[in-house]
């Protein structure tokens, strides 16, 4: 049973407040992904769970147990690095049996574990070998060997995979969602992609200069983002956000054009206010060319001239111009397209989202 | 002749003159070892000889016959120095290298007031150079009572290594990935664990290289030590070098027959300690 629970947990260093109070719960054999830009404090809250940072406020609690002032190696975790850490001076089995042999564990329970896991991901071959023998691949494998072989009640993992060339990264992204359901612990996962965070979590935690802007499931957050930030972060390519003013009904825009106020938000919204306007690429498509098309409830059609295409094969990514900005949308069953064409495109605004301007949250119900 | 052809025999003649030129450079640098071995087995009048004989006309080993023939027979107390030697230099490298690993390891790991200022201190201590401070260090001994002695020695020569070992282990500490003993104490190690499990082993080249400097340092240095020593009971072979010097006459063959006694344990520890500097060991901890 390994619940991990934060509260309060604060980090400062000397007058400058890095994670400023965050709460969080996470469930037993849950995985929790923390995600965020650069500097938004979601390895430093990982560092301070595995106890490498001490904690400037606050309580961390791993199984009911605080664990504050613990050093790592009483707080039964497990950790797989950026960089690998794994020993060059010793070979692969001795880098998976290390913290057995550290622990003291006997010689036949020793080998048995690390041939568990050496099984597990697949390291057979490579047991007498060497890091610097290895492939970026196999390392990434090894260092998740050493963090199985230790039987943690949570996995820590620190942008575990960003060090891999891309096609890599997909393959690891597999193993990594296999071995959790095979191990079945609770897994804290930090990474800056949104796409593993997406793929791989049960839950998403979304932070931004030291604060939690969102936590919920991959769909929640991708479909009812709870503020301007998460919006902007989650989805690829990103939801066209752009400022606009609430007026007798409508959105309009800076540059003068304009949009009707989504029905859902007219309720929350009043004359002159201030908001930022938002649809994904999925929901403002060529016309006939949408996910939805033809089921839809609330479509504004315009006639929009197209700035730039993306080909991506299947679909296709057309910049239409609007507002004097471009905006990003998706088209599906793609026809040839070029720069300057005008097409008719639809605004989906029963999908649409609507953010204040001056709080950057949501202003759904 | 085709174009290939003459490449080949533009880039064989080349490994040839390559070859040539580094034998000579080795030979330069070899020539004052090799003569000093070659003059321990000559007479006299040969190593004084103008213009010089560069072939030995003959050969013997008589100079070290009477080094170690004793007192009045052309002996010098060579085991007496060599024993002086040997606690010294073993003492002072090991107390340096001690100390050095403890700085070394710190300024590499951590963060504390006035740390950079202390490294340019260390730094600075190596530009005076040790004759400078000889009379200063006469002086205070000599007040202390510990002018002649194995004490004095070991003090002088660990705080002129000091510096330099914990410069050099320091960058060998700071070349150790930081992950790599978090890792470890991840693993279960304590902080101590993770060092001497994981960080130690991975510094080793440096810190058999920082002892190996610190022991010929102390090996060798001639000049503090003609000050602080008097007798058999702390003089060091370098200082015993002086012994084949009389009024009027030096004995250069007895001379180079103790250099070379000098040379050949500082060469042997070299050659045996040079399979621990093997650089390199740390890749493959992290991506690269």
């Amino acid at each position: 049973m390994a619940t991990v629970s934060l509260k309060k947990l604060t980090k400062r260093y000397g007058n400058m407040e890095i994670v400023h109070g965050i709460d969080l719960d996470i469930a037993d054999r849950e995985f929790i992904a923390l995600v965020g830009p650069s500097g938004c404090g979601k390895s430093t809250t990982l560092r301070m769970i595995a106890g490498l940072e001490d904690i400037s406020g606050g309580t961390i609690d791993i199984g009911g147990r605080v664990v504050n002032d613990l050093p790592p190696r009483s707080r039964n975790i497990s950790m797989v690095f950026q960089s690998y850490a794994l020993y060059p001076h010793m070979t692969v089995r001795e880098n998976l049996g290390f913290s057995l042999k550290i622990a003291g564990a006997a010689k036949d329970d020793m080998d048995r574990r690390v041939a568990e896991a050496s099984a597990i991901l697949g390291l057979d071959e490579l047991l007498e070998r060497r890091p610097s023998q290895l492939s970026g691949g196999q390392r990434q494998r090894v260092a998740m060997g050493r963090a199985i072989v230790r039987d943690p009640d949570v996995f820590l993992f620190d942008e575990p995979l960003s060090n891999l060339d891309a096609k890599l990264r997909t393959q690891m992204r597999t193993e990594i969602k296999k071995l959790h359901a095979k191990v079945k612990s609770t897994v804290i996962y930090v990474t800056h992609d949104q796409v593993e965070a997406m793929t791989l979590a049960d839950r998403i935690v979304i932070m931004r200069s030291g604060y939690i802007e969102q936590v919920g499931t991959p769909d929640e957050v991708f479909s009812r983002p709870a503020t301007h930030f998460v919006a902007g972060f989650i989805g690829s390519p990103p939801m066209n956000l752009h400022e606009a003013t609430v007026s007798d009904g409508k959105l309009v825009f800076s540059g003068g054009d304009s949009l009707p106020l989504p029905g859902q938000f007219k309720s929350n919204t009043a004359a002159g206010d201030k908001v930022v306007f938002g649809i994904r690429p999925d929901d403002f498509y060529p016309t006939g060319h949408g996910l939805s098309s033809g089921g839809e409830t609330e479509v504004h059609r315009v006639e929009l001239p197209v700035s730039i295409t993306e080909p991506l094969g299947n679909e296709t990514l057309v910049f239409a111009e609007f507002n004097g900005a471009d905006w990003v949308s998706r088209m599906l069953n793609p026809k040839p397209l070029k720069a300057g064409d005008r097409i008719g495109m639809s605004f989906d605004l029963s999908r649409a989202h609507l953010f204040s301007a001056e709080t950057g949250k949501s202003l759904r119900n | 002749m085709d174009e290939n052809a003459s490449a080949r025999l533009m880039r064989r003649a080349l490994t040839v003159a390559h070859r040539v030129g580094l034998f000579l450079a080795m030979l330069l640098i070899c020539m004052p070892g090799i003569w000093i071995v070659l003059s321990s087995l000559r007479p006299t009048v040969e190593i004084m000889a103008k213009p010089p004989v560069w072939i030995p006309q003959q050969l013997s080993f008589d100079a070290y016959v009477a080094m170690f023939s004793g007192i009045g027979k052309g002996g010098i107390p060579v085991l007496d120095y060599f024993r002086n030697s040997l606690i010294i230099s073993v003492t002072s490298t090991v107390i340096a290298v001690a100390i050095g690993m403890a700085g070394g390891y710190a300024f590499a790991r951590y963060r504390f007031r006035g740390k950079s200022g202390m490294f340019l201190g260390l730094m600075l201590t190596r530009t005076v150079p040790g004759i400078a401070m000889s009379l200063p260090l006469f002086f205070v001994y000599a007040r202390l009572g510990i002018i002649d002695t194995h004490f004095g020695m070991i003090l002088a020569y660990v705080a002129l290594n000091i510096p330099f070992t914990i410069w050099l282990i320091d960058g060998f500490f700071r070349q150790v990935p930081k992950d790599l003993a978090e890792a470890a104490q991840i693993d279960g190690c304590t902080r101590w664990q993770a060092f001497w499990q994981v960080e130690f082993p991975l510094a080793r080249p440096g810190i058999a290289s920082a002892g190996i400097f610190a022991f010929l340092t102390c090996w060798n240095e001639f000049a503090l030590a003609s000050q602080l020593t008097r007798s058999v009971n702390s003089k060091t072979l370098p200082v015993g070098l002086l012994d084949y010097t009389a009024e009027f006459t030096i004995d250069w063959r007895g001379m180079c027959a103790l250099a070379v006694v000098m040379i050949i344990p500082a060469l042997t520890l070299t050659y045996i300690v040079q399979k621990h500097l093997v650089g390199g060991l740390t890749s493959g901890a992290v991506k690269g």
